[in-house]
């Protein structure tokens, strides 16, 4: 039942069930901390035991399901040393950094590249089912009959895998927990400590605060790997509308990269922009008749039955299922959909999308309204493979979709799903449940996160990064499981090579008190309303329009928000406690992308980066620009987009790599 | 709903529902402890269904529904939602969605994968 039912039914009011622990604080030491246990998470805390660390991990949420991850994933990109692959890790990270006009993260790439497939097969030891063991799909033009590995988007270079993931998290969280990471679920990580308490200085542990128990946790390490995630609170913040069903959830704050930009850590591309998807104020994901990822190869008809086509990247129209899945260029690959390249593809590396002169002929006639994806016209195998497979296992899909559309009645081999009825001028149809008019156009979500080095370390030592959002230009299922992996085993490394500091006990002081404003001040400001009033500060401020005035003057507003309402906090359980402290935590990063923005002053294409007051794209601005808090002040500095091939490391990447990985 | 009448209650936010438990639930809370974004709260009544109390925190993963060791939870999904999501059969040309009166028997064809 709901809170309203039991409130009804009862006349009252249910108490909070758990034991409040505000005064309570638990200390604890480790040799390497996990910040966030989401498959990045897991997987750094299970490198790091098995290098030897003493492990524990704090989780937000439980880690059997949490974040992004844990509600499944059906394609594994990066597997390019998989035995069909034609693709190499120095092709994966040449064609991401080409692409993106080097605005990606080129290192990362390349591990990705190295030990992405061998990340999968530990993966399938955990229990993950990866192969078409039982033969279902034999005889199929995404399947190789050898291996039994079964491939997405591109069936000649066969580097992107189709894989049964609905079950990966628990997996990889059944592993962590075998191997002993101790794991402090329902703790929101608030602070990093630094040595002496120093911005700027070496990461020696986290705070945090129980979401059940109002409990504040000191964890002091001699390594620490931030996994927390990417943010989704700061642009479009609508739960009431959306209902949270969209690609992200209300665990997603960033807080792991905010805690490093509170301690000093320099951060890149974060003036990134590329319009949000806030699915959930169109359709539930997954959930209308699309042609895109997951449905890659589905068949779309209009109202009257008439065929839609794929086309490729030059616009040639494709009639063959197997040519859907080719590369529009001889000799080039399709890299993937999904892996935090936002800001469009080069041709050679797209993937194959529907006519793009669709909208021409509706308006001129020749197809009508409805659209249908039309599953029937596929070959059996196809079929199922989208929809027993991919669908039954992709994230969000398993229940939502396979289980909810089945239980009522959807059957695929008889059934049509309708697209949604809308204006595709202005949006591509293959995403339709995306919706042409969920994200307004001042709606611009953040990229950017840690700089990092060969090691995966930031630039505070002690302090590495993995996953999707700590790591700039780096951002999938796959490659978060990878770059965990790596981020744990150096971490450990780290952990054997340093000895633990004690952290400053006025630094946990200040944050303990910090955090339990909320709970004292009894204010009148909700976690909602202040975190509404952030987005709109961004969406003002920090959206289509950018100047250096309009950008000062929202780190004006955010302040003021912050020293005000801000301060006026309240919470009335523990649960909302840990809300206020992400929502104020929101702040503080939202001032950290507006100074971002405000540090490049120029406009550049690859970042989807745009500045009114300087309109030219500018060949000058192919360049990072590093910025982080010294002593409270903003500093920033310019970086080669190819840093990572520049001294002091090799211009080679396998050089790099060798020197690096393993030491 | 008689009950209703008598207390006032502020609206329910966005999606009213987000769950719902048949009478197979036997208040084990593994839905509860599993959620990423603990929604749910434990009935202060032992043995009886959860509580949703944060509705527009969830973020419809459906981990609940397949933790639930009885299969007493249906993640419902919000009524803008269910009624913009439709299939027509092509041989008949009739509309079909979830949550609709009178649906077709369900199909019980499962999962690609040998995994439990
Ligand atoms: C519906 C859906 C489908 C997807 N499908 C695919 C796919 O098929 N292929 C693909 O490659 N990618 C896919 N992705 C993307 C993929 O899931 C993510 O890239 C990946 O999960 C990122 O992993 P991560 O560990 O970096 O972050 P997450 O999985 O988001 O984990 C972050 C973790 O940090 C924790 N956390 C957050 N804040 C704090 C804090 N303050 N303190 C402590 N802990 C914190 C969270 O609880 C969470 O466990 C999909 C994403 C979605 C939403
Ligand atoms: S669907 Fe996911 S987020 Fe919603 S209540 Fe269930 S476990 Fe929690
Ligand atoms: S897991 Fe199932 S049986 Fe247990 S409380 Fe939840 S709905 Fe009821």
């Amino acid at each position: 039942m709901n809170w309203h039912e039991y409130v009804a039914q009862t006349g009252q009011v249910p108490k909070w069930p758990y034991e409040l622990g505000y005064d309570k604080e638990t200390v604890i030491s480790c040799d390497v901390l996990v910040v966030g246990g989401g498959v990045a998470g897991c997987r750094a805390a299970i490198a790091a035991r098995q290098g030897g660390a003493s492990v524990v991990v704090m989780d937000r949420g439980f880690s059997k399901r949490s974040g992004e991850g844990g509600a499944g994933v059906d394609h594994w990109h990066g597997a390019v040393t998989n035995p069909c692959s034609k693709v190499t890790p120095r092709m994966y990270s040449e064609a991401a950094m080409d692409t993106t006009d080097g605005f990606t993260n080129g290192l990362a790439r390349y591990i990705i590249g190295k030990e992405g497939y061998d990340t999968l097969l530990e993966v399938e030891k955990m229990g993950v089912q990866i192969r078409d063991e039982d033969d279902e799909f034999k005889g199929s033009i995404f399947r190789d009959d050898e291996t039994k590995l079964m491939f997405a988007y591109d069936i000649e270079n066969k580097h992107c895998l189709r894989i049964y993931g609905y079950d990966i998290k628990p997996c990889v969280d059944r592993e962590m927990r075998r191997l002993g990471a101790k794991v402090l679920d329902r703790t929101c990580v608030t602070s990093l400590l630094t040595e002496g308490g120093r911005q700027g200085a070496r990461v020696i542990g986290a705070t945090g605060v129980n979401d059940r128990t109002g409990e504040f946790v000191v964890v002091k390490a001699k390594a620490v790997v931030i996994s927390a995630g990417r943010t989704n609170r700061l642009w479009g913040f609508a739960p009431e509308l959306t209902e949270s069903q969209s690609m992200c959830n209300l665990n997603q704050t960033a807080l792991g990269n905010t805690i490093g930009w509170r301690a000093g850590a320099e951060f890149i591309g974060m003036e990134m922009s590329g319009r949000a998807v806030l699915s959930g104020l169109g359709y539930a994901p997954y959930s209308t008749g699309n042609n895109n990822n997951t449905y890659q190869g589905a068949p779309t008809v209009d109202r009257n039955g008439k065929d839609v086509y794929y086309a490729n990247a030059y616009g040639k129209l494709l009639y063959d299922e197997a040519d859907i899945f080719k590369a529009s260029d001889e000799g080039s690959f399709i890299i993937g959909h999904g892996i935090g390249l936002d800001n469009g593809y080069k041709p050679q590396y797209r993937i194959t999308t529907t006519d793009p002169e669709l909208w021409k002929k509706v308006m001129a006639g020749e197809y009508q309204q409805p659209f249908y994806n039309d599953m029937t016209k596929l070959p059996a195998t196809s079929r199922r493979m989208i929809f027993g497979l991919m669908l039954a296992h992709e994230g969000k899909c398993r229940v939502p979709i396979y289980k909810n559309f089945t239980q009522w009645g959807f059957d695929p081999d008889k059934d049509m799903l309708q697209y949604p009825v809308q204006d595709y001028s202005r949006f591509p149809i293959d995403t339709s449940w995306c919706g042409p008019e969920n994200t307004p156009a001042n709606w611009r979500g953040g990229g950017g996160g840690y700089l990092v080095d060969w090691r995966l370390q930031t630039s505070l030592p002690g302090l590495f990064a993995a996953g999707c959002g700590p790591i700039f230009g780096h951002g999938c299922h796959g490659e978060s499981h990878t770059s965990g992996r790596y981020s744990g085993r150096q971490a450990a490394l780290y952990a054997g090579q340093n000895d633990a500091v004690e952290p400053d006990a006025e630094q946990i002081r200040r944050e303990r008190e910090r955090c339990y404003a909320p709970i004292r001040t009894n204010g009148d400001v909700g976690w909602k309303e202040l975190n509404y009033a952030i987005a709109k500060i961004m969406q003002d401020y920090c959206g289509d329009y950018k100047t250096e005035h309009t950008l000062d003057m929202g780190i004006r507003r955010m302040n003021d928000l912050f020293e005000t309402e801000g301060q006026r906090m309240y919470a009335s359980n523990p649960h909302e406690l840990v809300r206020v402290i992400e929502s104020l935590s929101l702040c503080e990063l939202g001032i950290a992308y507006m100074e971002a923005a405000k540090a490049r002053r120029g406009s550049v294409k690859g970042l989807g980066f745009f500045r009114n007051d300087y309109p030219e794209y500018d060949e000058a601005q192919k360049k990072h620009i590093p910025i982080s808090l010294k002593d409270g002040k903003v500093h920033t500095r310019d970086l080669s987009l190819y840093y990572h091939l520049e001294a002091p490391y090799s211009s080679d990447l396998e050089e790099n790599y060798q020197r690096y990985s393993q030491a | 709903m008689l009950t209703m009448k008598k207390f006032a209650l502020p609206n329910q936010s966005g999606p009213c529902r987000v769950l719902s438990f048949d009478d197979k639930c036997v208040g084990c809370n593994k839905c509860v402890n599993v959620c990423p974004m603990d929604v749910m709260i434990p009935n202060p009544e032992k043995g009886e269904e959860p509580i949703v109390v944060f509705t527009e925190e969830c973020w419809f993963c459906g981990g609940c529904v397949q933790e639930c060791p009885v299969g007493a939870l249906t993640l419902v999904a919000p009524a803008k939602q269910r009624i913009s999501t439709i299939w027509k059969r092509k041989e008949t040309g009739e509309e079909f969605r979830v949550g609709m009166t009178n649906p077709l028997p369900p199909v019980t064809t499962p999962p690609s994968g040998n995994r439990k």
